[in-house]
This record gives C-alpha cells, sequence and structure tokens, in this order.
C-alpha cells in the first residue's frame, strides 16, 4: 500500500480512570487535509480521545500517530505540529489578547519579532484588533473562543483539534467558529472536531465517527450514517385528533416509511430521504384531500435518535 | 497560507538548556505581565505584611519584655520569616487556577521546556519575595529595628529567608497541582495562621505550655526566625533548648528537606499531570 500516511492513526487506544474505562480500544483514521467529526454523548470519552492525542495523556494501551509521529515516544515532535482547542477556552484572563498571542507564540519557540507580527495577524483574522490591548476579562464567549482558536493556529499547524468548539456559544458565533473551521479545512489543514450535535458534523467533517462508552460504534460520511439512522424526520401537526389516521396514510404513502402517531400532541411523522421533495408532495397531498395542517416540520434527527437507532442496530448483529 | 518555519525540537544539551531558561522566563513575564496590568494587587501584597508588623508592634511593643532588647527588634525577623512562609499561598493560588483554567494543558500541548512552568513560577515568586522583603525591611527600619551584625551576617540572613521562601514555592507548586478546587485555596489561607503563630515570630516558644513549646520549636518558621535574629543581632528570648543552638543550621536543613522532597514530587506530578 502506498497510500499517504494518514494525519492522525489510532490502533486500540484504552484509558481507564479507576472503574470507568474512558476509552475502551479506540480505533480512527484520519486522512490529511480532511475535517472528521467525533460524535458522542456526556462521557463518551470525547475529550479523553483528543487528550491522548494531543500529547496531554499517556494512553493504558494502544497506539496513536499524528502528522506522522507517535504521540507518546516523540511527543515534542508532535506538539510542534498540532493545534488544541480544549473544552473550555484556555487562555490568560488577566492579559490582553494581544499579550496572549505573543507569549504562546514566544512559547512556539518563534522570535520576539515573529510572535508579534504573528499577534497582529492572528488578531486581525479573527477581528479582534480593536479589542487586542483589552485584558480577556471583558471579551464575550464568542470572542474568546475566537482568541482560543487563534492561540492555536499561531504555527499554522498541520493537525488541529477542536474539543466542542461551539458549546455554550450563540447562533452567530458558532457560525464564526464554523467558517473559521471550513475555511482551514480549505487550506488543508486537518481537522479533528468533537461534538455533541449531529448537525455540527453534519455542517462540517467529511466523516464522521459516532463513539459511545469508549468505542467507535458507527462510522462513515455524514450521509452514509444518515441513510443509516434514516436520514431527516418529517412531523406534522393536525388541527383535529379525528384526522390522524387520514394524515399518517398520506404520510405513509409520500415518506415510503413506517410512521409514528402522538396522538397527545395530534402529530405524526416518519422518516425522509429527499427532503424538501417530501416536504412539496406532503403539502400537495394535503392540499388534494381537503386536510389542514397545523405545522409540518422538517428536522434532523436528534442525538438521542441516532443513538438508539445505532446501539440498536448493534444488538440486531450481536443477536 | 503563510508558511512560518517550523521550529525544531532543541537536540543537543546546550540548546534545550537555553529553551529552558528562555521559556523560563517566558513564563516569569507572563506574572510580572499580571502585576503591571493589576498594580492594586501588589500593593495589597506589600501592604499586608507590612500591617501584620506594624500592628503588632505597636500593639505589643510596649506590653513584651523581651530580655536583652525591645520587642521591635524581636519582632521584626519573626515577620520576615512569617511572610516568606505565607507566601506558598500565592503559588499555591497561581499554579491551581492555572491548572483548573485549563491554561496549564494548554502549556502542556506546546513544544515548550516542561520545566517551564515551573522555573518561571520560581522566577516571579522569587522576584516578588525579594520585592516584598525590601519593602519589610523599608517599614522595620521606620520603626526602629536595626541590625547589629556585620553585613556579611545580614546577607547571609536574606539568604536564609530566601531559602525558606524557595521552600514555600515547592511545596505550593506541589499542593496546587494536587489541590485544585477553590475551596482547597480557602482550607490553605486559613491553615497557614496556626502555622504562623505556633512559631516564635510572635513570642517565645518557652511562654508556651510544653508540648506547644515544642512543636512550635520545630516550626521551619523557628528554625529561620531564630537564624536571622542571630544573623542580625537581634534579641533571641530564651536560647537554651538544642535545636535553638543550632539555628542557622536547622534553617538552612528544614528547607532543603522541604525542597529535596517537594521539587521531585512536583517535577513528577507535573509530567504525569492526570495520566
Ligand atoms: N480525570 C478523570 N478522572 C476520573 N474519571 C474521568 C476523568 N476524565 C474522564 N473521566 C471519565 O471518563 C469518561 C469519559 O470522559 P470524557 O471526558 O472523555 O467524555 P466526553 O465525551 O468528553 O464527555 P463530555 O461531552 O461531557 O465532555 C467519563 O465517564 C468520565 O467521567
Ligand atoms: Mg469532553
Amino acid at each position: 500500500m502506498s497510500s499517504p500516511e494518514p494525519a492522525i492513526e489510532a490502533n486500540g487506544l484504552r484509558k481507564r480512570y479507576g472503574d470507568t474505562a474512558a476509552l475502551d480500544g479506540f480505533d480512527l483514521v484520519v486522512p490529511a487535509g480532511t475535517v472528521h467529526g467525533l460524535l458522542g454523548p456526556n462521557g463518551a470519552g470525547k475529550t479523553t480521545a483528543v487528550r491522548i492525542l494531543s500529547t496531554l495523556l499517556r494512553p493504558d494501551s494502544g497506539t496513536a500517530r499524528v502528522a506522522g509521529f507517535d504521540v507518546v515516544r516523540a511527543h515534542q515532535h508532535v506538539r510542534y505540529r498540532i493545534g488544541l482547542v480544549g473544552q473550555h477556552a484556555a487562555v490568560d484572563e488577566v492579559l490582553s489578547g494581544r499579550q496572549n498571542l505573543v507569549m504562546f507564540g514566544r512559547l512556539y519557540h518563534l522570535g520576539t519579532r515573529a510572535a508579534e507580527r504573528k499577534a497582529d495577524e492572528l488578531l486581525n483574522r479573527f477581528r479582534l484588533t480593536d479589542a487586542g490591548n483589552k485584558p480577556v476579562k471583558q471579551y464575550s464567549g464568542g470572542m474568546r473562543r475566537r482568541l482560543d482558536l487563534a492561540v492555536s493556529l499561531v504555527l499554522a499547524p498541520s493537525v488541529l483539534f477542536l474539543d466542542e468548539p461551539t458549546t455554550g456559544l450563540d447562533p452567530r458565533a458558532r457560525n464564526e467558529v464554523w467558517d473559521e473551521v471550513r475555511g482551514l479545512a480549505a487550506t488543508g489543514t486537518t481537522v479533528l472536531l468533537t461534538t455533541q450535535y449531529l448537525e455540527e458534523a453534519d455542517q462540517l467533517a467529511d466523516a464522521i465517527s459516532v463513539i459511545d462508552e469508549g468505542r467507535v460504534i458507527a462510522e462513515g460520511t455524514p450521509d452514509e450514517l444518515k441513510r443509516r439512522i434514516g436520514a431527516d424526520r418529517i412531523d406534522v401537526v393536525v388541527h383535529d385528533s379525528v384526522d390522524l389516521g387520514r394524515a399518517a396514510d398520506l404520510l405513509a404513502k409520500v415518506a415510503g416509511a413506517e410512521t409514528t402517531t402522538d396522538v397527545d400532541r395530534r402529530q405524526v411523522s416518519a422518516p425522509v430521504h429527499d427532503r424538501m421533495a417530501a416536504l412539496t408532495e406532503l403539502v400537495r397531498a394535503f392540499t388534494d384531500e381537503g386536510l389542514a395542517a397545523e405545522d409540518v416540520a422538517l428536522r434532523r434527527p436528534t442525538l438521542d435518535e441516532v443513538f438508539l437507532r445505532l446501539t440498536n442496530h448493534e444488538k440486531e448483529r450481536a443477536a | 497560507m503563510t508558511t512560518t518555519t517550523l521550529p525544531q525540537p532543541p537536540g543537543t544539551l546546550g540548546e534545550r538548556l537555553r529553551w529552558a531558561l528562555a521559556d523560563g522566563w517566558t513564563v516569569t513575564r507572563r506574572d510580572l505581565a499580571h502585576r503591571a496590568r493589576q498594580p492594586g494587587m501588589t500593593v495589597t501584597d506589600l501592604l499586608f505584611p507590612v500591617m501584620i508588623m506594624l500592628m503588632f508592634g505597636f500593639l505589643f511593643g510596649g506590653a513584651m519584655a523581651v530580655p536583652g532588647g525591645d520587642y521591635t527588634e524581636f519582632l521584626v525577623p519573626g515577620v520576615l520569616a512569617l511572610t516568606m512562609v505565607f507566601g506558598v499561598e500565592a503559588t499555591f493560588t497561581a499554579i491551581s487556577t492555572d491548572a483548573a483554567r485549563g491554561i496549564t494543558d494548554r502549556f502542556r500541548s506546546l513544544p515548550m521546556a516542561p520545566s517551564a512552568v515551573v522555573v518561571g513560577r520560581c522566577g516571579a515568586d522569587m522576584l516578588g519575595a525579594v520585592v516584598t522583603l525590601t519593602a519589610m525591611v523599608v517599614a522595620g527600619l521606620a520603626i526602629g529595628w536595626r541590625w547589629h551584625g556585620s553585613l556579611a551576617a545580614a546577607l547571609a540572613a536574606f539568604g536564609l529567608l530566601l531559602l525558606l521562601r524557595l521552600a514555600m514555592l515547592w511545596l505550593g507548586i506541589y499542593l496546587g497541582l494536587v489541590m485544585r478546587s477553590p475551596e482547597a485555596v480557602m482550607a490553605l489561607q486559613i491553615l497557614v495562621w496556626p502555622i504562623g503563630f505556633l512559631s516564635n515570630a510572635f513570642v517565645a516558644p518557652g511562654t508556651m505550655p510544653g508540648w506547644l513549646g515544642t512543636v512550635t520549636e520545630w516550626n521551619p518558621l523557628s528554625a529561620t526566625a531564630g537564624a536571622i535574629r542571630e544573623l542580625f543581632g537581634n534579641p533571641a528570648w530564651a536560647a537554651d533548648s538544642w535545636l535553638s543552638q543550632y539555628a542557622v543550621l536547622a534553617a538552612v536543613a528544614w528547607p532543603a528537606v522541604l525542597i529535596a522532597v517537594f521539587c521531585p514530587l512536583s517535577i513528577r506530578r507535573y509530567r504525569r499531570l492526570s495520566y
């Protein structure tokens, strides 16, 4: 095999904390230049995986290589090539944004001049120039995240780790981070991103690993995964519960799938593959039948639904 | 993409040493920048020990009869040593705050010298100790304290004080890495007081009930305070016990033991942080 070495490769990583196995045979391959999403609920082991891959934590067993170097044996080499944005913004609150960037630049062993130049360049790029000399204490959550991201980009790392980069951000700040990640991916940076939101992984990642209890339980492109988990869902709410039966019949025909009915909410729902086509067809079918809907909504499956599906699959296969 | 040429990990021992110093200095400078941004805090840090010294001096100065001298002469060296011990709190707070905020993790993910965090802390706190001592000596001279020995002896006394601070530094780093909760900070803030008072900083151990006197004698703070009183030529108040005969030796041995224990423990702990 002569394919280029992947940017991130983990084999059978294990890490225990007392009785809990935070990672329990974790495998991962991320080709260079791609964005990979690590999707999992609280306690799945996302942070533990990121900490091992970014050399902060030593695995109990298993091996991992990042940017061509072993994370345990050659951690110094790895550290020159990675950027890490942890789950919580790790910047100095007392110093200004600029002072933070210069300090971290120095610690990446840039000369004073180069560190200052880099700081100004990054402040500009992350629209922090005006706030550059204010203490970070006065920054908003979104600004802090942007600074955090800027710090991790001081050396233009070839591999970037982002641990839940948008948790706690408002939609606007979240979009800014997403744009930045897309920009980085476009310039060839490999990104490993953890998230609890299916939508985020769907928006950004070329491939997704779904992780639960320290192990990857499903893997693939967003489309492949969506196909496996039944894609999007369509919810229809009717005015009167006597119409629920007819609505369910129509929806079943349009979606070509089984429907579920929630009598209390006067709602029927079904998974659909082609979202827009299904929506238009459904609205037309309702009009033709003279049936009035109070609300029709398309939505992504929630992470809960994904897990239920995936873990059920696992059990079915095991049975 | 703008390409910054990738610095290489230091290869030779000389290069490693140079980076260790440079990185340590960067971390020290961070602390200096903190002080520059929060001048109020630096002033409070200085005022606190000076206030203790003035308060005890004025409160007890008249009432306490010290054999062979006056109370101010006895008190000032005691408070100097006490301040060095209280320094453990500053080190502890700085280290545990960084660990809790994730700054320590970020430092550890950088290709900087692994020693830089502690070396940098060391630089910052020792500089802080020199500044504090200077302010206190000035205040001490103002309320009538004098040293009577040679300049060399006085310098040796300051050396012993800084040695005690260094020992407290390593203790503080270790505790800061081990205990991270805000409650731990509170606990430590309260705990340093009995350590401060169960010493010969304010009164002679001889005036305390038997067992308490013994505890007090063995307090490292007492060893340093006793030794510098001797070196400054200040009254030491009843020097009949075995320990106080060898005050200077004890003032070197105690910090040396603390450093020998907590320096390797801290480095190990830092390297294996959450391993
Ligand atoms: N330092 C630690 N000590 C003890 N247990 C730990 C430690 N770190 C993680 N764990 C445990 O390991 C498991 C995985 O934790 P991890 O932080 O990797 O999950 P996560 O997927 O990042 O979760 P979250 O979405 O909440 O951030 C959890 O059960 C957690 O309680
Ligand atoms: Mg996490």
